[in-house]
């Protein structure tokens, strides 16, 4: 059975204009809020012109109006059943100090687990020192950490003058670019089923226990932990931060034990995996900074004593941050 | 929600009105990619030919490492956000970011998207992405799996023309309303869509192509109904078949 076309379209027409225009309407300014009197002939409007799609494809098989009006409903589909806390603006101090605490929290299994294969990469790589000395060619990432620890301790204890003046800035950026984009790559290799997050997180364990015995071994651990800690208490936990949410991605994808379908899981670690993996990348700014500008400086110039208590004092506030910020928001 | 790998996604809304979605594949999405790479590429030596000559600054050339940083990585987020799911080259291949259930983007969903980008890139050229989909259902890369997302045809609707068809031409089959009416009621709906879409495309037509099917069908329809001689006589076929069309779908008073 045939539907009379030409009566259709003349009765109809003048509907498809109207949501056509208001459809051009949002399009063009989003966050303008229509008037109830507005939203209620757009969704009068949605459901006549779905009435028409209905009909078209019961009672002809004209395919050209068909895709006219698929186009007009899934427009409209999509304004109606926008998300109610949808919104543009947004406060990046309260989403800092509150969303991101509270994410991380929330997650906190994934971190646990990013913290335990790090700690794994460090027992392997202090082992891999101790058991095969030669290995340590291999297994540092740069030629500066191949040279014995307690030259290196001599070499820059005994610097007179500033070797990074005017440069200081530049490295600063350099170290925020380049650790920012590891850490956004952590968590992408989640999609991997977190075999990518892993092994990323194995190697910088690796590479962590690795210098860490080396120095230690040497006793040189005054030196050591003065030149990692200012920068290092914040960075590696913003790299774990971002391991976090490569597990939580991938554990979202494995699904294991949970009766959600896949895409129900994605969804719902959506807003957490993009909140840990930028509030990661605003840590690594603070870390990036404090790199260039404090741990490249080493005693007699600023006493190791103060250099490890500023990276404890920031541990130790980075800890009441994750634990408390955000609670009684 | 439906879908196979047939370049659509049918969806069902609430109402049970089904409507679907023309997605985009692998090779518009790369064509797209290429001129958003270019963009980036472009701005950034614009940048760099504004504030180059200072960059024996440490101020400047800090600035510099982290205004490129942002905009390669900021770019995608920034532009399908504003744009509703919309880059420059995807605004200019007609492409568009989407919901898996045609439902508003959200910001999470574009940013995890497009963070992805550093797997679906790998190892040259978006190889993984492509690879990605290429396999998948709904054509998707990997970051838009992640992200519940597909990449769709934006496909402005225009309202279809059906003037050439339904205009006030003289219809001399019109005349006997009895065989009108038996046409309409032994021509099956896929035979009137074929009707209605060679009138509607008969311009695209080779005109070798155009006569052998205009023939092809006056004959399908004549066999159905015998109209008298005084009514087709000196019409073509496509006439025929123009006749045909208007009686199935502009019934007349």
């Amino acid at each position: 059975m045939i539907i009379d076309l030409e009566r259709f379209v003349a009765e109809e027409r003048t509907h498809w204009d109207r949501l056509e225009k208001m459809l051009d309407f949002m399009e063009r300014d989003p966050e303008r809020k229509l008037p109830l009197r507005d939203v209620l002939a757009f969704h009068e409007l949605y459901q006549r012109c779905s009435a028409d799609l209905a009909k078209i494809a019961t009672f002809s098989g004209e395919p050209e109006m068909r895709r006219y009006l698929e186009g007009l409903v899934a427009s409209a589909y999509s304004e109606i059943h926008a998300s109610a806390r949808q919104g543009r603006k947004l406060n990046l101090w309260r989403w800092f100090t509150q969303s991101f605490p509270r994410a991380f929290r929330k997650r906190i299994r994934a971190f646990w687990l990013a913290v335990a294969l790090t700690i794994a990469g460090v027992a392997f790589g202090a082992a891999a020192l101790k058991f095969d000395p030669d290995s340590k060619r291999d297994i540092m990432p740069f030629q500066g950490l191949n040279e014995d620890p307690a030259d290196r301790v001599h070499h820059e204890e005994s610097v007179s003058k500033d070797r990074l003046a005017g440069e200081k800035t530049p490295f600063a950026a350099m170290l925020m670019t380049h650790n920012t984009k590891v850490t956004f790559f952590t968590m992408a290799l989640g999609i991997t089923w977190g075999v990518g997050t892993t092994m990323v997180l194995f190697y910088n364990g690796v590479i962590l226990g690795a210098v860490g015995f080396d120095y230690i071994h040497a006793g040189q651990s005054p030196f050591l932990f003065g030149w990692l800690l200012p920068h290092g208490a914040v960075e590696i936990p913003a790299i774990l931060v971002g391991g976090q949410a490569g597990l939580l991605l991938a554990s979202a994808l494995i699904g294991w034990r949970s009766r959600e379908t896949r895409r129900m899981r994605l969804r719902g670690i959506l807003p957490d995996l993009m909140t840990l993996v930028f509030g990661a990348a605003i840590m690594l700014i603070w870390a990036g900074i404090i790199e260039a500008f404090f741990s490249q400086y080493h005693a007699p110039v600023i006493p190791y004593s103060v250099k490890i208590a500023f990276g404890l004092t920031e541990m130790a506030a980075l800890t009441l941050f994750f634990a408390r910020a955000g609670r009684n928001a | 929600m439906t879908g196979s790998k047939t370049g659509t996604l049918a969806l069902r809304t609430p109402e049970g009105i089904v409507f679907s979605l023309p997605l985009a594949g692998p090779a518009s999405r790369f064509m797209a990619v290429s001129i958003d790479m270019l963009c980036i590429f472009g701005a950034s030596a614009v940048i760099d030919r504004l504030f180059g000559a200072l960059s024996f600054l440490g101020a400047v050339q800090a600035l510099l490492v982290i205004v490129y940083f942002v905009l390669s990585v900021g770019y995608g987020i920034v532009t399908e956000w504003f744009w509703r799911g919309q880059t420059i080259g995807k605004r200019l291949l007609g492409l568009r970011v989407m919901d898996e259930h045609a439902l508003h983007l959200e910001f999470s969903q574009i940013a995890v998207r497009n963070l992805l980008r550093f797997v679906d890139a790998l190892p040259l050229f978006y190889l993984v992405g492509g690879v990605s989909c290429f396999f998948s259902r709904y054509s998707q890369r990997l970051g838009d799996l992640a992200a519940s997302t597909i990449v769709v045809r934006d496909v402005k609707p225009s309202q279809p023309d059906l003037n050439q068809l339904l205009g006030a031409r003289y219809n001399s089959m019109l005349e006997h309303r009895h065989l009108a009416a038996r046409l309409r009621q032994r021509v099956p709906p896929a035979a009137s869509t074929i009707a209605l879409e060679a009138m509607l495309r008969r311009d695209s037509f080779e005109p070798r192509a155009r006569v052998e099917l205009f023939a092809e069908l006056a004959g399908y329809f004549k066999s159905l109904v015998e109209f008298p001689p005084e009514a087709t006589e000196q019409l073509s076929d496509e006439q025929y078949v123009r006749n045909v069309a208007e009686i199935l779908f502009a019934k007349r008073g």
